[in-house]
């Protein structure tokens, strides 16, 4: 086990992404676009959001400044990392008819390999959750396996929890809970500079290729105060919740929830552990060649409980049951874990603002009533 | 063996449907090819009698004539595709719907008594029986072509029904209405233009209609929350697909005029 650490200056920081593309490694961190933080390529540490943090809400996100010039002073940017190990769409294969048939003439695309710049403790979660889908026992995906080796992560601490985390209520941050390759900690007090802790040995190697100085027990209490502050959380999943759901499957609350409910889809796509996806066929208006891609699907759809003869989930209420229940109780039963991080994106990007805590907490005021306590 | 017989018509529409068709450059050859163009006079004046394997129609109903047309052109075709948003719902002449339509003609024309049309625009599918409604305001040309490879494959076309949202999110545009609080209309409206607006910092216009399940009174809330005054909530609705049920039901529950 590596214990290989040390303290990269603000002003070295470019060493970092040299290092990187040294190893082939496209990097993907946070930057602003389009008003808002969310992860791309980064050609530099000048595209990092130096200076910017997110005010978060149900259903609203802004930005605002900060003017310490921190670049990872914000919490959860858009849409997370599942999109890199799990392409919204990726080709499976492409086909060309024969005499007797047809023949596969492409597969997949090769694998990107990426640095992960910045991975926070609930979405460092995520994807130990997407591991149990795509790789845990008997199945393994290809593609996400082999974007998924390629991937070195560079996590992140957090300083401070934002009004949707909950990662504290499950158990998936704010310390990081799963293996990474360097955890990196932003610290702002007297000169800007990061405390680079390695925990793989590649991350050890990586450090060793970095301009680093000695970290000193001021840099590691201040990393720890950092988790200690980001634990401080207004928001949380009630207790009972998995077993609760799975009793509460024809309450009549899931009907006003899909009052308000648009099938959209946004809480799924958005959400870094909801790994579904369908399979769309083209072909050549000659029949000559044919393609299969995967696109991410979300059951919110019609057509994603379609069986012979019409969709299982026609109402919106078995379909807002559906996602909630997956996520937060029979996703236990699949997974031996739960399927929800607490990273609050379902919340902020449902674009009317339905939110899975508070929804959990009027069933378990429901359930209550239901079942006093016995004295 | 020949080829199936493909014929174009048009009715009250801007032809940008039948442009989309023309527009397909690559594939327009290999359409061609797959397909013995019958009859489609924006591309050339040489018809070929019918009956005709698909017909492609473009544009609403808005004259007497039109309707007793369409009647022909339903005997005439064994699958009868209607294509982009006229076709579907009236389009944006629809808006006469709500209106006194003789006091539109009296103000747009000269000599009023030369115009001769019915008091509503409405859809083919108002008229007679449709076998696919391909959606858009225009189509999306990729979708035109798989809906004629599907036709001539004997398979059922991908053409998602589910919101917009979903193609914006897999494109990995940050979300308008959250992000800005600009009222998109795209979690009421199917997918099928590949989140055109929204990437660049717009809401949805609806051009597409009408998602599968669309939960419009929940929507207009959250827009009249927003700030939307009830009567830019009606407008919103009332664009290309104005005469669609569920945005004509829910415009005109805004409708205080
Ligand atoms: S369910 Fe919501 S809060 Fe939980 S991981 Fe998914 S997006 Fe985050
Ligand atoms: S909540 Fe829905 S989209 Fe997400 S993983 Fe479960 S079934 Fe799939
Ligand atoms: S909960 Fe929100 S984001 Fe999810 S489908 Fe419903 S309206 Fe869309
Ligand atoms: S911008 Fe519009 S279409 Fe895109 S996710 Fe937001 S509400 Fe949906």
């Amino acid at each position: 086990m590596s214990t290989a650490s040390g303290i990269l200056s603000r002003n070295d920081l470019s060493a970092l992404f040299d290092a990187l593309a040294a190893r082939g490694l496209e990097v993907i961190g946070p930057t602003v676009s389009e008003g808002a933080i969310v992860l791309a390529p980064l050609d530099g540490p000048d595209a990092l959001p130096a200076g910017w943090t997110d005010v978060q809400a149900p259903g609203a996100y802004r930005l605002h400044p900060r003017d310490d010039g921190a670049l990872f002073g914000h919490t959860t940017p858009v849409g997370g990392w599942k999109r890199f190990l799990h392409p919204p769409t990726v080709r499976l294969f492409q086909a060309a008819t024969t005499a007797d048939g047809f023949t596969i003439t492409e597969g997949a695309p090769p694998p990107p390999r990426q640095a992960f710049l910045g991975v926070r403790a609930c979405d460092l979660t995520a994807i130990t959750r997407l591991d149990a889908v795509f790789q845990g026992n008997p199945f393994t995906d290809p593609i996400y396996a082999g974007r998924r080796a390629g991937a070195f992560i560079i996590a992140v601490t957090c300083a401070q929890a934002g009004p949707m985390c909950f990662c504290a209520s499950m158990d998936s941050g704010p310390d990081l809970r799963a293996p990474y390759d360097v955890a990196l900690t932003e610290i702002l007090e007297s000169d800007h500079r990061f405390l680079l802790e390695a925990g793989s040995a590649e991350g050890a190697a990586l450090l060793a290729d970095l301009p680093l100085t000695p970290a000193t027990d001021r840099d590691t209490a201040a990393r720890d105060r950092q988790i200690t502050q980001a634990a401080d959380q207004t928001r949380a999943l009630p207790p009972g919740t998995a077993e609760r759901l799975g009793r509460m499957l024809d309450h009549a609350h899931w009907n006003a929830v899909a009052a308000r409910c648009l099938s959209c889809g946004n809480c799924t796509m958005s959400c870094p552990t909801c790994f579904c996806a369908t399979v769309e066929d083209s072909s050549s208006l000659d029949g000559a060649t044919a393609e299969r891609h995967r696109v991410w699907d979300s059951c919110f759809s019609l057509d994603f409980s379609y069986i012979h003869g019409g969709s299982v989930r026609e109402s919106g209420a078995s379909r807002y049951r559906q996602w909630m229940t997956h996520k937060l109780s029979s996703w236990h039963d699949q997974f031996g874990t739960s399927g929800c991080v607490g990273c609050g994106r379902c919340i902020t990007w449902c674009p009317v603002g339905i939110d899975i805590t508070e929804e959990a907490a009027t069933f378990a005021a429901v359930d209550a009533a239901r079942h006093p306590v016995e004295a | 063996m020949p080829r199936p017989k493909l014929a174009v018509w048009k009715f009250s529409s801007c032809d940008g449907c039948q442009l989309s068709l023309l527009d397909l450059e690559d594939e327009l050859m290999a359409v061609a090819g797959a397909v013995e163009i019958a009859y489609f006079l924006e591309a050339t004046r040489a018809t070929a009698k019918g009956p005709y394997d698909i017909s492609l129609v473009e544009g609403s109903i808005t004259t007497a004539h039109d309707a007793q047309r369409i009647q022909k052109v339903r005997k005439q075709s064994k699958m009868l595709v209607a294509i982009g948003a006229c076709a579907n719902s009236g389009g944006i002449q629809a808006l006469k719907n709500f209106a006194d339509h003789e006091d539109f003609i009296r103000r747009v024309y000269a000599r009023p008594g030369y115009i001769s049309t019915l008091a509503t625009s409405t859809g083919i599918a108002d008229h007679v029986p449709v076998d696919f409604e391909l959606r858009g305001c225009p189509v999306n040309k990729h979708q035109l072509v798989e809906v004629l490879t599907a036709a001539l494959s004997g398979r059922k076309p991908n053409v998602p029904r589910y919101a917009e949202c979903m193609e914006c999110k897999r494109r990995g545009t940050v979300c308008v209405t959250v992000a800005r609080g600009e009222p998109c209309l795209g979690p009421v409206v199917q997918a099928g233009c590949g989140g055109l607006c929204p990437a660049v910092g717009r809401g949805c216009y609806g051009c597409f209609g009408p998602m599968e399940t669309p939960n419009t009174a929940a929507l207009a809330a959250r827009f009249a929350d927003l700030g939307r005054t009830p009567a830019a909530i009606r407008d919103g609705f009332r664009l290309f697909n104005a005469n669609a049920e569920a945005f004509r039901e829910e415009g005109d529950r805004h409708d205080q005029a």
